[in-house]
């Protein structure tokens, strides 16, 4: 019944969606902490980039972005990220892409963690000489992140599923494979389901996990 | 100008500040500069490029109108299909059969679990197999069905959590002067639910705006599909057609987003209502609530 899966790489495409997923959570989780520090900070002028960031990139669609990567940056300005072999580049074109995407929404959901902390925390660190960097590294953002466990696991199983967008700058993951089999195999119920249930099994253990975890994690009030 | 998270600066803090502020504009110059030079170096920056858009009312009727058009035009679609469908499962869900809740639960999370890409290549090929839509209609069927699989389905959850927010007396106090329970829904808790559903459905829709982009891979001519023949035809201005396009993306879903926060607000605000008002924050699918 299975047999149209011979000659297919079916979890190496899946493999390579791990991969951009697990390269960009990373990336965007940095990326994301760093942005929700200068619009929360002192500086008025890193206050108006991150806002700008922020209310520009999340207002444009990943597909855009993406294809920008390749379109824009790599066959136009020549921009190859250190990689001869086009595959490669498209690669780390795709991450570049989401992580630029996603830390908009990891910004945002900080943020929103960052209000949800005591005002008497900040206050308390405040008294205590603390500065702006320790207020925000020592005591606010350790609480924050603990409250916002639930809202980045959406981000990041929403960031599982825009992997699939890399297909269309020609990354080998499970959206292009999939294409590629629909065209030249009969079966389109059979191969839809198993790439359906592919996502499923990402995408729904890490809501459960990460789900149980932020119950653990969350600062009880 | 002070937050909790600072003091308002002093004279030593605001002179640090000013050295921040330099060293960022330091860094963004560097980083313009390159930018700027590598964009002339391959010619990008040449007016010819750019010309198209202000004075060749072309470059619009042929390639960006038609393109947001279709773009306007599936996610138009797909909300209007998508809501009541939303709607269905969102109450389905809160139904006190199992028989209704179980199928519905599985249908919502199934289809939030899947990448609408992956739902419009699958709807792309059935409508070619199962179907005699012409192959000039079919990609817009393919992006509308993959949208509304997804969409209503996270709208299931707004419409739920919606009704969820409201105090419980409200389906209390409504069974207690004997109303049934499809009453109830019907008369007391959807219609201040929508209200309170209202800033989330707004930003659902800016969403399925974004969403409706994925459909250049499936050969939908939107508005990212309007680049490559629009780049062609005014040689190679690759980078002035995505940075009009990508404006054209911010100013329609800025505005969406704003009127989400503002209509928010003054949900908020306002007397009348319950005080349950689901909150409009973006999502980058909208599948928090």
């Amino acid at each position: 019944m299975f047999d149209f899966l011979e000659g297919y790489d079916l979890l190496g495409a899946f493999w390579v969606t791990v991969q951009l997923t697990a390269l960009s959570a990373v990336g965007s989780l940095i990326w994301g902490t760093l942005l929700a520090g200068m619009r929360v900070g002192p500086v008025p002028l890193l206050r108006g980039f991150g806002t700008a960031y922020v209310n520009v990139v999340r207002n444009i669609p990943l597909v855009v972005i993406i294809v920008f990567t390749s379109l824009g940056l790599y066959q136009t300005l020549g921009v190859s990220l250190g990689s001869d072999i086009v595959n490669t580049t498209n690669f780390r074109l795709a991450v570049l892409g989401l992580v630029a995407y996603t830390s908009a929404f990891v910004c945002e959901a900080l943020r929103s963690g960052i209000n949800t902390v005591p005002v008497g925390q900040a206050e308390a660190a405040r008294a205590l000489g603390l500065s702006f960097g320790q207020v925000l590294t020592l005591v606010v953002l350790p609480q924050a992140f603990r409250s916002v466990v639930g809202p980045l696991t959406s981000v990041l199983i929403a960031l599982t599923k825009n992997t699939t967008v890399a297909s269309a700058i020609g990354v080998a993951e499970a959206a292009a494979l999939m294409k590629d089999m629909i065209e030249n195999e009969a079966q389109l119920i059979l191969i839809s389901a198993v790439f359906a249930f592919g996502f499923v099994c990402l995408t729904l253990p890490t809501g459960l996990i990460l789900g149980w975890v932020g119950k653990k994690a969350a600062v009880k009030r | 100008m002070s937050s909790v998270l600072y003091d308002t600066p002093g004279p030593r803090a605001k002179r640090r500040n000013i050295l921040y502020s330099v060293v960022f504009l330091v860094a963004a110059a560097a980083v313009a500069w390159w930018v700027l030079s590598q964009l002339s170096d391959k010619n990008q920056l040449d007016w010819e490029k750019w010309k198209p858009f202000f004075t060749d009312s072309r470059s619009w009727t042929t390639y960006l109108w038609p393109g947001l058009e279709n773009t306007l035009k599936a996610a138009a679609i797909s909300m209007v299909i998508a809501l009541p469908l939303g709607a269905f499962f969102g109450i389905a869900r809160l139904s006190d059969h199992l028989s209704v809740r179980i199928p519905s639960t599985a249908v919502v999370e199934f289809f939030r679990a899947i990448p609408v890409l992956i739902l419009m290549i699958f709807a792309n090929a059935a409508y070619s197999q199962f179907s005699n839509l012409s192959s000039d209609e079919r990609p817009l069927y393919a992006v509308v069905t993959g949208l509304v699989l997804y969409n209503s389905s996270v709208l299931a959850e707004v419409v739920r959590s919606g009704i969820q927010a409201l105090p419980k007396g409200q389906s209390e106090a409504a069974y207690a002067i004997g109303l049934r329970k499809g009453q109830t829904m019907r008369s007391i808790l959807l219609p201040q639910s929508v209200t309170a559903m209202l800033p989330a459905i707004v930003s659902q829709l800016v969403v399925i705006l974004k969403d409706t982009a994925l459909g250049s891979i499936i050969t939908y001519p939107e508005l990212l599909a309007a680049i490559r023949p629009m780049s062609a035809a005014y040689g190679a201005n690759t980078i002035a057609c995505f940075t009009i396009v990508a404006v054209i993306y911010v100013i329609v879903n800025f505005t969406l987003t704003t009127f989400a926060s503002w209509l928010e607000k003054r949900l908020r605000r306002g007397k009348k209502s319950t005080g349950a008002v689901l909150s409009a924050a973006p999502t980058p699918d909208g599948a928090a609530v």
